[in-house]
């Protein structure tokens, strides 16, 4: 393979005093599903904000295409094809979802192009065709995760940075969203990074897979592997094992400490 | 006939506190912050025009000076964003409170040392005449004023609904996060922001200077325009202007009505009057977002 589409190097980022980010280095090659899972506090969304410019790292380096991007200001990002789709969806409420849509688009000057895209994001999600007249804070949890979704490729983004999909969701809206996210990476060819806390539909997804903890990558490898390790299992898939001993689960050990 | 002329004049005041009320309102609603020294941007736009126009100044032509009033005030709003306010970015709100308030001051005092602080009146064509409708008798710049006032909303309008720049100052002022994410320079439309409201105050100045003398002192105004601004809902462009002329249609009617000094408290009054029944103003845009 070439140089990687996202080359993330030893990267350390604060909030104030508090190290959130302590030395990660992970991969994204292009085309691909590169999930990071963890548990509320890993870092995982500061991992994302500070690849989309909304922070500065305090040392290390994001290369994106081979140039050095990090600390640049949020639109510069955006402009060189790299879209955060943000935890909690964080539409525009008193705006209609073609309004959002057209905001998504706002570094584009192709007009052709966007309406083309515009009708490629109502082909995925045809609730937002009914509703795009709508007020986007009248819509539903749901809809108004497949308008965050929606507004971040209306970018054609060369990387799409999502932050809990799942988050608030039904179990069924769930399936319903990473199935649209799969379509859009074999017949749209996004590549993707996805922060998630649900292990197993995002590991479903996903072909490379990396667990964060308390800042740091503990674990790293395929998907499949990663859905095998008995680590995983037991504290990210809430497998009960049943050991001879009635072992319980909280005492057992997690092979990376 | 009396009702009429009362409410026409009222009207007037009421888009000039409506105007300064929605400069008040493009700045909160982008920033979160409150130009204390709206009013004064105002006045100053008043006293530039009258600076470029009247003939014991620069002496240019009215339609001349006017836009080009606008513009500088435009200019300075961007500036002082440009190369103050964002600097106290990540500040409290008190900070920028106190400092529009300080430079309420340090404007009326700069306007007194250059135009000096007697009285002056503005040499505005829009000032000239009276309309006679049968035993009506209406101030030619009143109605002036209302028709500039429809005009200008109906501008802002358009601007926010069709510009994709209008587009952006709606978005990063809803929602500042999400702006970034799409690529939106937030700072530079704040900064844009400043300056429209440095324009939008402009425009309440001219108009408010035809409509009588202007001194350094009638930036004071924009206390009543505060309380336009919230009585509207703090938030609401459409609430600010109604709000204005809410304040502006009370005020003659009230000096009419009502005993001597009773006027001056009425918009006061009544902002006490909506904060308790209506809390978030008559035309506030809350939405409880989802999760």
């Amino acid at each position: 393979m070439g140089e990687p589409l996202l080359d993330i190097r030893n990267l350390e980022s604060f909030y104030g005093p508090i190290m959130a980010i302590r030395g990660v280095s992970l991969k994204v090659e292009k085309g691909q599903i590169v999930t990071v899972l963890g548990a509320n506090g890993a870092g995982k969304s500061t991992l994302l904000r500070t690849i989309s410019g909304i922070m500065d790292p305090e040392k290390g380096q994001v290369l994106f295409n081979g140039r050095e991007i990090q600390g640049q200001e949020p639109h510069k990002i955006v402009q060189q094809g790299i879209v955060h789709v943000p935890e909690g969806r964080e539409v525009f409420p008193l705006l209609t979802v073609d309004e959002n849509l057209t905001l998504g688009a706002y570094t584009r000057s192709d007009k052709v192009g966007v309406q083309r895209d515009r009708e490629m994001v109502f082909e995925y999600f045809p609730i937002l065709a009914e509703r795009r007249g709508q007020e986007a804070g009248t819509l539903s949890g749901g809809q108004q995760q497949m308008l965050a979704i929606g507004r971040g490729l209306m970018l054609r983004p060369e990387l799409m940075l999502l932050d809990e999909p799942s988050l608030g969701l039904s179990p069924l809206l769930v399936q319903e969203i990473f199935a649209i996210l799969r379509r859009l990476n074999t017949q749209e060819h996004v590549t993707m990074m996805l922060v998630e806390q649900n292990a197993h539909i995002a590991l479903d997804l996903a072909d490379i897979g990396y667990v964060m903890e308390i800042g740091r990558i503990v674990m790293d490898g395929s998907a499949e592997r990663l859905m095998q390790s008995e680590d995983i299992k037991s504290f990210y898939l809430g497998h009960q094992e049943t050991s001879q001993r009635g072992e319980r689960r909280w005492k057992r050990k997690k092979t990376w400490r | 006939m009396e009702f009429l002329q009362l409410l026409v004049s009222g009207l007037a005041n009421g888009c000039v506190y409506g105007l300064i009320a929605l400069g008040f309102v493009l700045i909160y609603k982008a920033t979160e912050a409150v130009n204390f020294a709206q009013g004064d941007f105002m006045m100053l736009g008043a006293f530039v025009t009258l600076g470029l126009t009247n003939a014991e100044h620069m002496h240019l032509p009215f339609w001349l000076a006017a836009p080009l009033a606008i513009m500088i005030m435009a200019v300075l709003g961007y500036l002082l964003d440009f190369f103050v306010l964002r600097h106290l970015f990540g500040q409290s709100q008190t900070a920028v409170v106190i400092l529009t308030i300080a430079l309420g001051f340090v404007i009326r005092f700069v306007a007194g040392v250059i135009w000096g602080h007697e009285p002056q009146t503005l040499e505005s064509p829009l000032a000239i005449g009276d309309i006679h409708l049968g035993s009506v008798v209406l101030g030619m710049a009143d109605v002036a004023v209302i028709v500039v006032t429809v005009l200008m909303t109906l501008f802002l309008y358009q601007f926010f609904q069709r510009t994709k720049l209008g587009l952006a100052m709606q978005a990063a002022s809803q929602n500042q996060m999400a702006a970034y994410y799409m690529g939106i320079p937030v700072k530079r439309v704040q900064g844009l922001i400043w300056g429209l409201s440095g324009a939008t105050a402009a425009v309440a100045g001219i108009l408010f200077a035809s409509k009588g003398a202007i001194d350094p002192n009638a930036g004071l105004l924009g206390i009543k325009a505060f309380a336009a601004a919230v009585i509207g809902g703090f938030g609401s462009l459409p609430g600010a202007l109604a709000g204005g002329l809410i304040i502006g249609v009370i005020e003659p009617f009230a000096s009419r009505y009502f005993p001597a000094g009773y006027s001056q408290i009425a918009p006061y009054a009544l902002l006490l009057i909506v904060l308790v029944v209506r809390p978030h103003g008559l035309f506030s845009q809350v939405r409880i977002k989802k999760v």
